[in-house]
């Protein structure tokens, strides 16, 4: 490390001024990258480390500014120079990538435009023959393949991934000296987010660049970053190594997001902070409050109860196929317009014959990339979507013959429930809590009467651990995990056999998802049902699932326990989709 | 392109042909007899029949409407009764004195509110940002006939800075040979300055009546879609690159803010066509909507039914244009078809 740092951060305090008063949302923090380093600034939702880049930038909103502390870049006060100076800094020796490459991009504008509009604003005309040539260069860096086509994409024509690539090399095009990612890789598929971090890495190390990674996911930090920066309610809580600070945590903060993360070689269990899985274990978790519960079923999550019993598998599920027809206008007006016409046959198979059963009180995990099919099978089986071919048999009654308009009415709906994955979108913002739990049982319950309709409701409220005083909040009113919470408990509301999850805790922070993992298998082992659990997380389905299915391109790959599938793979995409988790250097015990 | 455009006029068909039947009907249903009216008061039973059967109107409905498609598959609007004159003639005079008056109209209110909405919008809570609202509202709570007979009182009335709200052209003035039939176009071809500046001189009053109207919707959806836009997650990484301000308002904030404001216009271009109908009568301008609505008192049919279909086909055109356009500024919509 040389002795002046790129980047010094002191005793930064950002205030924001809200309709309700000053927020700080960053208070007193101290952070210094050296030359060449990679940092990683760790934290849940609301602990600033997003605000801090910002910070550092100088694009904070209108409502923000820095009240105290200084920020120097390379011998520059960043607090006390002019805009123009900042203009000059940003994009060309400090430059940002955002989390959602689509949307961190114009989309009216073509990709190769929009990194010429960067290079136009910071290397001189006479330094640079034609700016052309030099975006279609950044774009090969980035490894694009045919660069010079891509030149003419638009956003929306590109995958996340490939839009991922061409924000970086909007990024790297000036060859800054600091690049600030900020949640790179969130909402990429695994090995994509692999191909991306990778890709990040080597641009920078080959240009002896300082990265600023800032993440939510500990593993991420740990397997790409020289030194971790642990952020709390916009505070540093603790500054160590990559190595040091998984082997030797110190701030009890930091213990308890490592014990959140869902890694190799733990039980659900283990993902709570001590106390409250020392109480779990014995049957006592305080935040559900059990009744009448047998502890011996807690001691084992994956303990199924009455799987046996009944040896008809609840749902049944074979040679499904769902086709779309590929847009014909699409392929007229993309000739019109001068665009490759598509190659691939008229109608594009989402779903491609797959079979499969789940048990009673089973749960199985379908996993896979997006655009894999597992979402449209879901959809199927939850009678939201008509299936091309094929047969879904739920409790041997046949319900792939059922319209999926005719079937929100009739009595199978309340045994098949969903969760769906944005805790906020899937509740109607109108609605209080209670409102949303009651919904399905005033449109198919037998509970009439508000009292009866309110007592039930509160009932559920216990069951998932949601205060009642809460029940009469706004979603809006309501924290990602207590939202999280309602959506549960509307899914059991009518006390189903079949619960699909789809990603249910895929929008919340580690910590919140630990808890409602948990609560998930208390609930299932409590009322017995059976999960289709939809996910591209493979550490969250090991810990969840008895069974897991590996989808690709509409097709079943792998199928079997969690164990085996998880543990030992046989087909090289799911030996794929496990390598290309980032997993922390040592397992917290 | 241009199967597109062949497409989307093929889709218009139907809705043209539902505008005959609708019209024809609706004409047919409003109160008063035309045959009683033209007959006069004192006219007997006999005279009126007489009248209704020259007319044609003791034949079945249906009948009567085939004749009347069978006509317009001619180009054959009818006569009016009134006038006498060919509806097709008199909408194709009257026609240019609308459109100069809307287009000029619309064009200075696009002129102001846009950017207003855009310098409201870039700097919130500031002076601009209030004269916005405070213009917005204006706007909007005030009927076009009472701004048209106000600005009337003011500019002709008190200061006398205005000629006669009496038509396009002060009476000392002969109208221009006619080219495109707008006459600030035509004097400037006939390069007859003094006649140019009399044919603005009576079109200032109308057409800021009309802009003041359109000033409104236009501002407001401005304003609030360059707001949406400045805060979206890629204007931060034009921000976050250096780029300069006037690029990231103009090249990244408001093309792509420009999508909502132009669906606004064609709203707003809508509007327009029916508010004329009123600034007309109060500037004697001699348009199509002071034409259709003196036809409307009396019961005379044709020049409505010619009205409301014209009407229709500037509809029909002013939406595709609007589809080129967004097709122009947006590459996602090309692809949508």
């Amino acid at each position: 490390m040389t002795a002046q740092p790129l980047l010094d951060v002191q005793d930064l305090t950002v205030e924001f001024t809200t309709r309700r008063g000053i927020v700080k949302a960053v208070q007193h923090v101290n952070i210094s990258v050296a030359k060449g380093e990679t940092l990683a600034i760790v934290g849940e939702s609301g602990s600033g480390k997003s605000v801090t880049s910002y910070a550092v930038m100088r694009i904070l909103d209108r409502a923000g500014k820095i009240a105290e502390g200084s920020v120097m870049f390379s011998g520059i006060d960043v607090k006390a120079a002019t805009e123009d100076q900042m203009r000059d800094l940003r994009g060309r020796e400090v430059s940002m990538i955002f989390q959602n490459p689509r949307a961190a991009l114009n989309p009216i504008r073509k990709v190769g435009d929009q990194i010429e509009d960067v290079l136009r604003t910071h290397v001189q005309q006479a330094q640079v023959a034609d700016h052309g040539e030099k975006a279609i260069e950044a774009l090969e860096q980035v490894k694009i393949a045919r660069p010079r086509e891509r030149y003419h994409a638009y956003p929306f024509e590109l995958s996340g991934g490939m839009c991922q690539r061409v924000v970086i090399a909007l990024a790297l095009a000036c060859n800054p000296q600091l690049l600030i990612a900020d949640e790179p890789t969130t909402g990429l598929d695994v090995t994509t987010q692999k191909a991306v971090m990778d890709l990040i890495v080597e641009l920078t190390k080959r240009r002896a660049m300082s990265t600023i990674l800032i993440t939510h996911d500990l593993g991420l930090a740990a397997a790409y970053c020289d030194r971790v920066v642990v952020m709390e309610k916009g505070r540093v809580v603790e500054t160590a190594t990559a190595a040091d600070i998984f082997a030797n945590p110190q701030h009890p903060y930091t213990k308890k997001l490592m014990r959140a993360t869902p890694r190799l070689g733990v039980s659900l269990r283990d993902l709570l902070p001590e106390e409250e899985s020392r109480a779990a274990m014995a049957g006592l978790d305080p935040a559900i409050h059990h009744t009448s519960q047998d502890p011996s079923q807690l001691t084992d999550p994956r303990v199924k109860p009455g799987r046996d019993e009944n040896p008809k598998p609840l749902l049944l599920v074979d040679k499904l196929v769902k086709e779309y027809p590929r847009q014909g206008a699409t392929a007229v007006l993309g000739k019109l317009f001068g665009r490759k016409p598509p190659v691939e046959p008229d109608m594009f198979r989402a779903v491609d014959g797959i079979s499969f059963a789940i048990g009673h009180g089973e749960s199985v995990g379908l996993v896979g990339e997006s655009g894999c099919g597992k979402s449209t099978t879901s959809m199927m089986v939850m009678r939201l979507l008509d299936q091309t071919s094929g047969l879904i048999q739920f409790d041997g009654e046949d319900i792939g013959g059922i319209q999926p308009a005719a079937f929100a009415r009739l009595p199978q709906r309340s045994r098949i429930q969903m969760v769906f994955q944005d805790p906020t979108d899937s509740l109607n913002p109108r609605f209080t809590a209670a409102r949303a739990i009651a919904d399905p049982i005033m449109q198919l319950g037998d509970i009439r009467g508000r009292d009866a309709l309110r007592a039930r409701c509160e009932e559920l409220a216990t069951m998932v651990g949601l205060p009642h005083n809460l029940l009469d909040r706004f979603p809006h009113q309501l924290s990602g995990g207590q939202k999280a919470r309602v959506g549960i408990a509307r899914a059991i509301a009518l006390h189903p056999k079949l619960v699909i999850l789809d990603e249910p805790t895929a929008a919340l922070d580690v910590s919140v998802q630990a808890v409602v993992l948990n609560l998930l298998q208390d609930l299932k082992a409590r009322l017995g049902m059976s999960y289709l659990f939809v996910s591209h997380d493979l550490n969250v389905v090991r810990l969840l699932c008895d069974r897991v299915i590996v989808m690709r391109t509409g097709r079943i790959v792998e199928e079997g326990s969690s164990e085996q599938v998880l543990g030992d793979p046989k087909d090289d995409y799911t030996k794929e989709l496990l390598t290309a988790i980032p997993h922390p250097p040592l397992p917290i015990h | 392109m241009l199967t597109m455009i062949g497409k989307r006029l093929m889709f218009a068909v139907p809705s043209l042909i539902g505008v005959v039947i609708v019209t024809f009907l609706l004409t047919r249903a409003l109160p008063g007899d035309p045959a009683a009216y033209f007959a006069g008061p004192a006219a007997t039973k006999e005279a009126v029949e007489q009248i209704r059967k020259k007319l044609g109107l003791d034949k079945p409905l249906i009948e009567q409407f085939f004749r009347y498609a069978n006509d317009l598959a001619h180009g054959d609007f009818g006569n009016s009764l009134t006038t006498g004159q060919p509806v097709a003639t008199e909408i194709r005079n009257r026609l240019p004195a609308s459109a100069e008056l809307t287009l000029l109209g619309l064009f200075v209110s696009v002129a102001i509110a846009i950017p207003l909405g855009v310098l409201a919008a870039t700097r919130p809570g500031s002076w601009i940002d209030h004269l916005c609202r405070v213009t917005t509202t204006a706007g909007v709570s005030l009927p076009v006939f009472f701004t048209g007979l106000v600005l009337v009182y003011v500019f002709y009335f008190r200061l006398g800075w205005s000629p006669a709200p009496l038509g396009r052209l002060d009476v000392f003035y002969s109208a221009p040979p006619t080219v495109t039939g707008f006459y600030l176009i035509d004097t400037l071809i006939a390069r007859d300055l003094e006649a140019f500046r009399s044919a603005l001189s009576q079109l200032i009053l109308p057409a800021t009546t009309l802009a003041i109207f359109s000033l409104a919707p236009i501002a407001r959806m401005t304003r609030a879609s360059m707001l949406a836009v400045l805060a979206s997650e890629f204007v931060r990484t034009a921000r976050a690159s250096g780029l300069s301000p006037a690029t990231v308002i103009v090249t990244y904030a408001f093309r792509n803010a420009m999508l909502p404001v132009i669906t606004t216009l064609s709203m707003v271009f809508s509007f327009l066509l029916g508010a004329n109908v009123l600034v007309e009568k109060v500037f004697a301008w001699p348009g199509i909507g002071s034409y259709a609505v003196e036809a409307l008192i009396s019961s005379d049919f044709a020049p409505v039914q010619g009205f409301v279909l014209t009407m229709a086909v500037m509809y029909v055109l002013l939406n595709l244009i609007i589809d080129i356009l967004y097709g122009v500024i947006d590459p996602r919509v090309r692809l949508e078809g």
